[in-house]
């Protein structure tokens, strides 16, 4: 393999991968940060003891977050040192305001909430985790803001003199509509990860507590249970309405990958929505059999008219051949696109629809000891990571075969293709080496990670914490979440 | 003074904040198991550095997003060509993360043990390869035309890097101890105290070495004073070691470091990463972003690190008393 198709799976691997635990720590720091706060108005043990749960949960996963961010900002450089030399001057900036305005609040006030439980007055305390919150929301918007250059080039021209992306308009690269779409996008499936997590762990233990007979643990892990459904369900409606925005401004702004998530062949009227096709292995559209579609939908999703025209991807194949030369397959990868946007959406709906067979099993007030809910909790909790694992993974190899997609509106030469991004001191036996050590080292944490969260889950439920005593004497309370 | 000056002088800075914070976090690590005999000593020793660590850790990030926001063309020639070396960094930066975040999460013993080992590995790797780094950077490094890099990873070890390396080791061993003896009482401080003691002479003399081989080499005539400056800091701390003020000596300690950084940083100048065809070389010129990015950059830097160095500064405050070893044996509790 090329050192190119290499560092691409190396960004593949390590960007899915870190984006398990980003999606979760953004979405939960605001819950756990909730959870604290519901304890510190009621003083009802039992939020306390939601509180413990999932900070320590967050923090395992955060933690994770934290080493494999690093390995994605020093990455940029290792093996895209093309790239870095096209676009620092325009993508450096929202990475550099990231570590300064979010990263050191993150960070230090993490450390503050952890060791923080004695020193700190309670309402101080309190405020640590509200600005973990916020920060780690920041923190999202300045890298979509960064990502959305790659999609949508604004606020810079090209210079032929220095050959690179300079930029003009700081506002507008962090006003960047596409990065406005994506925001809400990002986050509310975040707070969708966040909410199943908590759900699913918490009807689990809601089950387990209730049929050992506790019913006091068992109404603890209810309130939990029900915060996460309301989380799902508000979330999931916003998931829904920003996924419509974006995949609107996408249609526009990317035609060819959406053109490619339709695998649609050729541009026609009132396009339809393929639930099932088949295709031959080339990478060629004309091999594809539509086996079920919806009329008109991907029409509508587009603009809103059953019956609007849309481009094809040999349509745009034409387009892009007079306007950015002739010889270059301009279409992304045709099954990974079409399965990639149908899985995240598929997923996506499945969790929302689990969450609401979820509040009908626990209506009433009371606590199920039902088998079935137990199982079906624990069935949820990957659904939504899944969903935006195959969200990013349709976001970025939707884009291909750019690295920068050319703006639609854009009047200058600001693009780049992958190919042209690629470290040329970088040797593919360099890459190999780092692609086997970054997978082993990530690969063993996946399974200590997977560990740790089952068995916290797991004692939680044989040691209920003594929380009565530490609720009066707070000053006591063990230091659950330090060294 | 002009903006790629200035950046030049920020990354300086963050360099400082970074190699001055994560040295004492470092060396701390690096003494792990022989300062801490017992798992309640070794836990009090990791207790030290716990709220801060991950704070500490930011300044490289934020020194690597200001690298790329400021000096694109130094950034990726630097990554792409350091590449294994700042892979083995990465690597020992996660473990060791991961260790001190993950270690007291189980109550087993092996578990444990385990992750300590992964944090003095993760420990030692990075304090020595930093040095390496920089010793290379200061040298210069074969760089064609187009500012890549064209030399291998063997060829980074040459024997000036190589005593760089172990010069920033040494530092921040000594670093380390003196901040373990800051923060602890009892025979922890004692230990650490005798350690730091034990560490001050050849800290002085191989890093006095370095500094002398490089400012003679590679540098320019203001920086004798600076080299000055890090031999009498590098003094002034093992002076107060030995009167056992260790709160003086991990003072001049981190000026110390500071002057080194100020010393490396002042032999580049006004290249960012010298060639060894002095024409090919990587100045803060033609590796500098727009004057419009590096003018944003610097509004947002003014606005944002008077926050950032307050807040930190404040941790550090509520944090301030010693850690005991007694205090934090019942600490582990569950749910």
């Amino acid at each position: 393999m090329t050192s190119l198709e290499l560092a691409r799976w190396q960004f593949g691997i390590t960007t899915v991968y870190h984006f398990i635990f980003v999606p979760l720590t953004i979405g939960l720091a605001p819950l756990v940060a909730l959870l604290q706060t519901l304890w510190v108005v009621t003083r009802k043990p039992a939020w306390l003891r939601l509180t413990r749960l999932f900070g320590k949960l967050f923090l395992i996963n955060f933690a994770l977050g934290v080493v494999t961010g690093i390995v994605q900002e020093f990455q940029f450089g290792m093996n895209w040192s093309e790239y870095a030399r096209f676009v620092g001057d325009v993508f450096g900036a929202p990475l550099a305001m990231e570590a300064l305005a979010a990263f050191f609040i993150e960070s230090t006030f993490l450390g503050l909430w952890i060791f923080g439980w004695k020193q700190l007055p309670r309402g101080l305390h309190l405020a640590s985790i509200w600005l973990v919150a916020f920060a780690v929301n920041l923190s999202a918007y300045f890298i979509l803001a960064a990502n959305s250059f790659m999609q949508h080039p604004v606020g810079a021209h090209f210079n032929p003199a220095t050959g690179r992306a300079e930029m003009t308009d700081i506002v507008a690269v962090l006003t960047n509509n596409t990065a406005l779409v994506a925001f809400p996008h990002t986050v509310t499936s975040a707070f969708l990860v966040a909410g199943t997590f908590v759900a699913g762990i918490c009807g689990w233990l809601m089950v387990r507590s209730s049929q050992a007979g506790e019913a006091t643990e068992a109404q603890t892990f209810r309130g939990g249970l029900r915060l996460g459904l309301v989380t799902v369900i508000v979330s999931g409606l916003g998931v829904a309405v920003s996924g419509d925005a974006q995949a609107k401004l996408m249609f526009q702004q990317q035609p060819m990958k959406m053109a490619a998530a339709e695998a649609l062949c050729d541009g026609r009227a009132g396009a339809p929505f393929s639930l099932l096709a088949v295709g031959d292995l080339n990478n060629d559209c004309r091999g594809v059999r539509h086996l079920l579609e919806l009329p008109g939908l991907t029409s509508f999703l587009a603009s809103g008219d059953f019956q609007a025209p849309l481009e094809g991807v040999n349509d745009v194949q034409k387009r892009y051949e007079e306007r950015y030369g002739a010889g270059q397959d301009y279409a992304p990868n045709l099954a990974v696109t079409y399965w990639s946007f149908r899985l995240m959406i598929g997923l996506g709906v499945g969790s929302a629809a689990l969450a609401l067979v979820g509040f009908w099993l626990t209506r009433g007030g009371v606590a199920s000891n039902s088998e079935r809910l137990a199982r079906l909790s624990l069935a949820a909790l990957p659904t939504p990571f899944l969903a935006c694992s195959f969200g990013w993974i349709f976001t970025e190899m939707g884009r291909q075969p750019w690295l920068v997609a050319p703006n639609p509106n854009g009047v200058d030469a600001l693009r780049l293709l992958t190919a042209s991004g690629v470290s040329t001191a970088v040797s593919p036996a360099m890459v190999w080496t780092t692609l086997i050590g970054f997978t082993c080292v990530y690969g063993a944490l996946a399974a200590v990670w997977f560990y740790l969260m089952r068995h916290f889950v797991r004692a939680s439920l044989k040691h209920p914490a003594p929380v009565a005593s530490e609720d009066s004497h707070p000053e006591t309370a063990p230091l659950s979440f330090g060294y | 003074m002009e903006l790629n000056t200035l950046w030049f002088c920020l990354i300086a800075v963050l360099w400082t904040g970074y190699l001055v914070l994560e040295g004492f976090d470092f060396g701390v690590g690096m003494w792990l198991s022989i300062l801490g005999k017992t798992p309640a000593e070794r836990r009090a020793v990791l207790r030290t550095i716990g709220p801060v660590w991950d704070g500490n850790e930011v300044w490289l990030l934020t020194a690597g997003g200001a690298t790329f926001a400021a000096f694109p063309e130094w950034y990726a020639t630097l990554f792409s060509g350091f590449y294994l070396p700042l892979f083995l960094i990465l690597v020992a930066l996660i473990v060791r993360g991961i260790g001190l975040e993950f270690r007291a999460k189980l109550d087993s013993p092996l578990w444990q043990r385990r992750w300590e080992q992964a944090i003095q590995v993760g420990s030692w790797v990075p304090a020595l390869l930093w040095g390496v780094a920089f010793a290379n950077i200061v040298r210069g490094v074969p760089l064609d035309a187009k500012h890549q890099f064209t030399g291998t990873f063997l060829g980074l070890l040459s024997p000036f890097a190589l005593l760089g390396g172990l010069a920033t080791t040494l530092l921040f061993l000594s670093h380390g101890a003196v901040f373990v003896a800051l923060k602890t009482q009892g025979p922890l401080r004692t230990r650490a105290l005798g350690w730091a003691k034990r560490m001050a002479l050849p800290t002085l003399g191989v890093s006095g070495a370095f500094g002398l081989w490089t400012q003679v080499q590679y540098s320019v005539a203001w920086t004798w004073p600076v080299l000055g400056f890090v031999a009498l800091a590098l003094g002034a701390a093992a002076l107060s070691v030995w009167r056992e003020r260790e709160g003086w000596s991990f003072t001049f300690s981190c000026l110390a470091i500071a002057g080194v950084v100020v010393l490396l940083f002042g032999s580049l100048f006004p290249d960012v990463m010298p060639a060894l065809e002095p024409a090919h070389s990587l100045t803060v010129h033609n590796a500098s972003s727009t004057p419009y990015t590096l003018r944003i950059m610097t509004y947002v830097a003014v606005a944002l690190v008077p926050f950032v160095l307050a807040y930190q500064g404040w941790t550090y405050w509520v944090f301030r008393q010693r850690v005991t070893v007694d205090e934090l044996t019942p600490a582990l509790g569950e749910g």
